[in-house]
């Protein structure tokens, strides 16, 4: 017989998916003129990669009737339904869309996001929710962190496995070392990183299925959270650009160059 | 004025049906959207990679094809009872030409699965015979061809000289079929035989038949120019028997089902060519930005300028040709003369816009290396096969003077 913590929690575990909508992996970014930031408009965006990791582990927990329900939450603007609706078609049960525009969009960064995350989790009473480790614009690394602390629960970043284990998640995280594991107890939050899992095509007949799927329209001063940004971007400039090399004949002037260049 | 009047509803078919029509030409509705997109990152990921290996190995993709399946991509306009995607015909064309922009082969496969081997069972057939010839052919594990032609007879589809005769309580079937798209993988066959040779075109019947099966026996395969990885041989029929309830339709149907089949098998076509335009389009405007001449990216002279704008020019009418006759078949209304406008744009697009890349590409676009060369050959049979350039062109001039009519 289970213990009744572990019934409950596997029988009716809710589990909050982030998911970014942020320019498209393969698209070449150019800076503004004004140099305050990206150029965004006409620019093609798409699902972050690691949180379609995300649903992509949320949604197997479900198919193996681990956890009840996958909710997937995302904030920004009207568009970032679109992003919702492609977790929906991969499987995540109904959305939930933190309306965010404008300015405070463009300023919205991890700490406001983790608010946010922190209030919807009390609010829908989750269990696990599951980010990606990172977004590839920004490359924070950040949200999954600070969610687990204004939660006060266990985090498991960078998982590139997850089980669960009565009621409690064993994380294999990739570390520079090589491969740590650690058990934490539910409710946690886990950040996904790159060998977790292989996101699934959404397929035909789920892509009908989301359109009938919820999403719901939230605002952050609803959940109480102030979006306003405590950071101020100066400038945005495109890297250096990548300098020719230099030819030495031996290792003595390669020495030597070294030292010229304060290397060595 | 009555020319007015027949204009004023022509008109009408497109607006009155609602202004969601026009608006969808416009820009599709998001699940149409969300459909094109998860192909297109199939296409991209899955089969562009492997098409050049898939074309020089003449390999049909069987596991991109189960992949494929599982997506419900193989069965896209059959309901979800009976295990399709449920979806419509302007979804069945986005996801043939976004597959096929990543290899031609593989949106012939699917496209003959969909619209020449599940479309006319699924119009014509009993509910005893979808079952048993459809669900097992929506999961990718299996695939279906269409067997038409024969070595006399291409687009004299009306003579056909495959017979089939009546012997008890079975059907024999005699005689030779040509040109078959994916025989060689595949598990059933929708096949046109002559029952009342006095009747001509009106004799003709349609049979399924299983394969491999006793009396259905392959030629060998085609070594083709271009669509390498799907097979394509004769299907000989020597005292093929099968029992009476494989017939598809009634009796002299058969000639009817063939052409409804191909008003809409023309679309996949269609999409298809559409897929190789695009993939084409995509290589010459990419080498335009990086290959260098006179100083400077070759996009910048005009030369290269103009060829890209129409080659841009042709492939996008002709995809709103295709959009247009499958919301037109969506809609239930008459589709025939804008699904042969559709493949025949389409089909010349392709041809065009490949012949194009090769010279933007140069040197280039002549060697393997680059896939223009492929997409030149892959191209090709677009102008032919599923009615040739030819016959839409009749196909169309029939309909316009009908419309004319005194």
């Amino acid at each position: 017989m289970l213990p009744l913590r572990f019934r409950r929690v596997t029988m009716s575990a809710r589990v909050l998916v982030g998911v970014k909508r942020v320019i498209d992996y393969a698209v070449k970014i150019r800076v503004k003129p004004d140099r305050t930031g990206v150029v965004t408009d006409g620019v093609k965006h798409s699902m972050n990669p690691f949180c379609e990791i995300a649903v992509e582990e949320a949604v197997k927990l479900k198919e193996k009737k681990l956890v009840k329900e996958v909710v997937a939450v995302s904030c920004g603007p009207q568009q970032v339904q679109e992003t919702i609706r492609t977790a929906l078609a991969m499987g995540a049960d109904r959305g939930i869309h933190v309306e965010v525009s404008g300015k405070d969009y463009e300023t919205l960064g991890p700490l406001q996001v983790s608010k946010i995350f922190a209030a919807l989790a009390k609010k829908e009473q989750a269990d696990l929710i599951i980010l990606g480790k990172q977004a590839i614009d920004d490359d924070c690394n950040q949200t999954g962190q600070m969610t687990a602390a204004l939660l006060d629960w266990p985090q498991g970043t960078f998982a590139s496995e997850v089980t669960l284990e009565a009621d409690k998640l064993k994380v294999v995280r990739e570390i520079d070392g090589g491969l740590e594991t650690i058990k934490i107890k539910l409710p946690a939050v886990v950040t996904a990183d790159l060998r977790l899992n292989t996101p699934r095509y959404a397929t035909l007949p789920n892509i009908m299925k989301a359109k009938k799927k919820k999403i719901v329209n939230v605002k952050p001063a609803d959940l109480g959270v102030d979006v306003s940004s405590r950071l101020e971007v100066l400038k945005v400039d495109e890297p250096p650009q990548r300098q020719s090399g230099v030819k030495v004949e031996t290792v003595h002037d390669l020495v030597e160059k070294l030292k010229e260049a304060g290397r060595i | 004025m009555a020319a007015l009047f027949k204009a004023r509803r022509a008109l009408g078919m497109v607006v009155g049906h609602g202004v969601r029509c026009l608006s969808q030409l416009a820009e599709l509705p998001e699940l149409h959207q969300m459909m094109r997109q998860t192909c297109r990152d199939y296409a991209q990921k899955e089969l562009a990679p492997i098409a050049a290996q898939l074309d020089k190995d003449h390999r049909f993709p069987a596991k991109q094809v189960q992949e494929l399946g599982a997506m419900g991509v193989m069965a896209v306009e059959v309901p979800e009872s009976l295990g399709g995607a449920g979806m419509d015909y302007l979804a069945y064309c986005l996801a043939v030409e976004e597959l096929s922009r990543g290899c031609a082969s593989t949106g012939v496969i699917v496209s003959v699965n969909n619209s020449l081997y599940l479309g006319p069972i699924l119009k014509f057939g009993t509910e005893e015979q979808k079952k048993q010839w459809i669900t097992p052919f929506t999961t990718g594990e299996k695939v279906g061809c269409f067997a038409l032609s024969e070595p006399g007879n291409g687009s004299d589809a009306g003579a056909a000289s495959t017979l089939a005769q009546r012997e008890g309580d079975e059907w024999v079937l005699n005689g030779t079929k040509a040109w078959i798209t994916n025989c060689w993988d595949a598990s059933a066959t929708v096949v046109f035989a002559t029952t009342d040779k006095s009747l001509k075109h009106k004799g003709i019947s349609a049979f399924l038949v299983p394969m491999p099966h006793p009396g259905l026996s392959l030629g060998k395969k085609e070594d083709k120019l271009g669509i390498r990885a799907s097979s394509t041989a004769n299907i000989i029929l020597e005292d093929c028997r099968i029992p009476l309830g494989n017939m598809l339709g009634e009796r002299g149907m058969g000639f009817k089902i063939a052409m409804q089949t191909l008003d809409s098998g023309r679309l996949g076509i269609a999409a298809q060519a559409l897929g190789i335009a695009q993939a084409a389009l995509d290589c010459a405007a990419d080498y335009a930005h990086k290959r260098t001449a006179f100083g400077a990216p070759i996009g910048k002279l005009q030369a290269i300028q103009f060829k890209l704008a129409d080659m841009a020019l042709a492939t996008e009418s002709a995809r709103l040709l295709t959009w247009r006759a499958a919301m037109l078949r969506d809609a239930k209304k008459p589709f025939t003369k804008e699904a042969a406008m559709a493949k025949l744009a389409a089909s010349e697009a392709a041809t065009f816009v490949s012949h194009q890349a090769i010279q933007v590409l140069g040197g280039m676009g002549y060697v393997t290396d680059m896939p223009a060369e492929r997409h030149y050959r892959d191209a090709r049979i677009t102008e032919i096969y599923e009615g040739t350039s030819e016959i839409q062109r009749l196909v169309i001039a029939n309909n316009i003077l009908k419309e004319y009519q005194q």
